[in-house]
């Protein structure tokens, strides 16, 4: 690598990782008003776990994300299965279909839902919200999954079926296995896809009960407290985490 | 081991006719090989038995009982692909397992077999590997032994030794004939080699364009080719055309050709029939003039291409038995000469 090019990799890190790193060290420093020197304190972790709104909030959201990832990856994997091992009428233009909503901005889909989730009775709460997560994960689930399915070759699908097992035990036993790599980096995406997600959240919160990001935003609003500090850098080690988790169990573009 | 009957088969993909009214009839124990250029529907017609694709017409038996609505997992056959097709994620053990597995046999009958397998092919020892770390070859064995660990019906192959390179695919051809009269089982491979065809077949057929167009023991087939497909799809040979006459063809040029058997105007006269002399003295009943355009020596044959004017822009292919040491050089008037027996009636 030349040097200018380093350079700019450098810069380009410390550009992105740089406010993340301070806020992070914010959360562990005694002053609320960002003095320094700085003296190190877990005061602010204290305050977030007195804070109830912040962890009912919190703990919505898990529940939410990991719901959603559930339901979100089992739909999804098996869209993928039927998109890649199927010809059926109308499997063009469902694939289509798939695109627009990761396209179309947050704004629109949250407004959009919130006026039919009204229209049809479904109205606000954890539950709609938990709606239009998985409307909003599946088509990431089918993308990833269905990368992993056009690697996989049929042929062993096959081998399965020569070998006397039935389509279940195929799916179970064959297709599921070597597929799994691809549906638990689906599943991680999806649980990030609703844990991240605010906009249709804001939407379809219904008065006192919301997400983190909702209520992270609400706080701010009402003025800022290091307990946000304290809270994200939770936050920000458990993507951390799960992102770890991803990059082990599936290299992107590469077979494993 | 099993008899295995096709009736009729036809399969159209649209415009295309993959199978048209083909009929071939497996006997029980015989090693099968389906040969033919790609596209030509050999694969389809596997497939087919198998249970991958659906007739649009014809049947398919196995022992006399129909098979065409018994869904592939049920109709009890073995098949090996190309790619061999492991299950990447289990162990060799695993692989071999599955067959019994997924029916529910006691584990330790599973355990006895697998162990059995692993002995017939020759594998012992390797049982906890994952696929990924053996040879193409070992690759091929587990396959083997997977498909045959259920005792199917009818084993079915599709181009099994394609990715093998050539000194291992000749070894793998023995290996697969004797484990083949071992088991007794029916095999039916699907193979563009010729030579392959040739070494392991019991019987071949060839196919060409969605239909049959020989079917017979590979010396017959070679030997009698019934088109001049068939006779140039199994090797080499030259094409005579000319006016049907008595006991024969007339040539272009008016050369009188004896043929074997009564012939319409066109026959086929293998190289290695014909018999390259210096000179105008023939040897055999039939005999064309010429002068040598090529000769390229091999060591233990030398190939000639011969100017006649009886075949004019097309050159007599020739290979002569290094018997003397001697090769005619280009330019050389030499005689083609054969006996009439090996000149064979063909359909155009």
């Amino acid at each position: 690598m030349t040097r200018l090019a380093k350079t700019y990799l450098i810069a380009v890190l410390v550009f992105l990782y740089l406010p993340i790193l301070v806020m992070m060290a914010m959360a562990f420093n005694r002053s609320a008003l960002y003095e320094m020197p700085f003296t190190f304190d877990l005061v602010w972790f204290k305050a977030l776990m007195e804070n109830e709104r912040l962890l009912q909030a919190s703990w919505n959201s898990v529940w939410i994300a990991s719901v959603n990832a559930v339901i979100a990856t089992s739909l999804g994997t098996l869209a993928a299965y039927a998109f890649s091992r199927y010809e059926f009428r109308g499997k063009r233009i469902l694939q289509l279909l798939l695109f627009p909503p990761i396209t179309i901005p947050w704004l629109i889909i949250g407004t959009s839902m919130l006026i039919f989730f009204f229209w049809v009775g479904i109205g606000r709460g954890l539950h709609a919200i938990l709606l239009g997560h998985v409307a909003l994960s599946l088509p990431y689930v089918i993308v990833v999954v269905g990368a992993r399915l056009r690697d996989m070759s049929a042929t062993l699908e096959e081998a399965a079926a020569t070998l006397g097992a039935t389509p279940r035990q195929t799916f179970r036993r064959v297709t599921l296995p070597i597929l799994a790599p691809g549906v638990v980096a689906a599943a991680l995406f999806a649980f990030a896809v609703s844990f991240d997600q605010f906009v249709i959240s804001y939407f379809l919160a219904a008065p006192g009960t919301s997400t983190l990001p909702v209520e992270i935003f609400t706080a701010i609003r009402k003025g800022f407290t290091p307990e946000i500090n304290a809270v994200s850098t939770i936050i920000i080690l458990v993507s951390m985490g799960l992102m770890l988790l991803v990059a082990r169990n599936y290299k992107f573009g590469g077979e494993r | 081991m099993s008899r295995v009957d096709v009736e009729g088969a036809t399969k159209r993909y649209g415009a295309l006719k993959a199978l048209d009214d083909v009929s071939v009839h497996f006997t029980d124990g015989e090693f099968f090989g389906l040969l033919g250029p790609s596209g030509s529907g050999k694969t389809t017609l596997l497939r087919a038995i198998a249970g991958f694709v659906d007739l649009d017409a014809g049947s398919i038996e196995f022992d006399g009982e129909r098979v065409e609505n018994v869904p592939v997992h049920r109709r009890g056959i073995g098949m090996m692909f190309q790619s061999y097709a492991l299950f990447p994620h289990l162990t060799v053990n695993e692989n071999i397992a599955f067959g019994l597995d997924v029916r529910g046999t006691p584990r330790a009958e599973i355990e006895q077999r697998v162990q059995e397998m692993l002995a017939l092919v020759r594998l012992p020892g390797l049982g906890e590997r994952k696929p990924r770390q053996l040879s193409g070859g070992q690759q091929q064995r587990v396959a083997l032994a997977r498909a045959l660990i259920t005792r199917p019906k009818v084993l079915l192959l599709d181009e099994p030794l394609g990715a093998l390179d050539r000194r291992l695919r000749q070894e793998m051809q023995v290996e697969l004939r004797e484990i083949q009269r071992e088991t007794g089982i029916t095999a039916i491979f699907v193979t563009h080699d010729q030579e392959e065809a040739l070494t392991l077949s019991d019987r071949i057929a060839i196919i060409n364009d969605g239909r049959l167009v020989q079917t017979g023991k590979p010396q017959e087939v070679y030997e009698r080719p019934v088109t001049i497909f068939a006779a140039q799809f199994l090797g080499d040979s030259n094409v005579l055309r000319g006016a049907a006459i008595e006991g024969g063809l007339r040539l272009s040029d008016g050369t009188m050709i004896g043929t074997a058997g009564p012939c319409d105007g066109t026959a086929i006269l293998r190289p290695e029939k014909i018999l390259v002399q210096a000179g105008t003295g023939a040897v055999r009943g039939n005999a064309l003039q010429g002068e040598v355009l090529q000769a390229v020596y091999t060591g233990a044959s030398v190939t000639y291409r011969i100017r006649t004017a009886a075949l004019g822009d097309v050159p007599l292919l020739a290979f002569a038995q290094n018997q003397t040491g001697d090769v005619l050089s280009p330019g050389a008037a030499v005689t083609a000469s054969w006996d009439a027996a090996y000149t064979i009636p063909v359909q155009p």
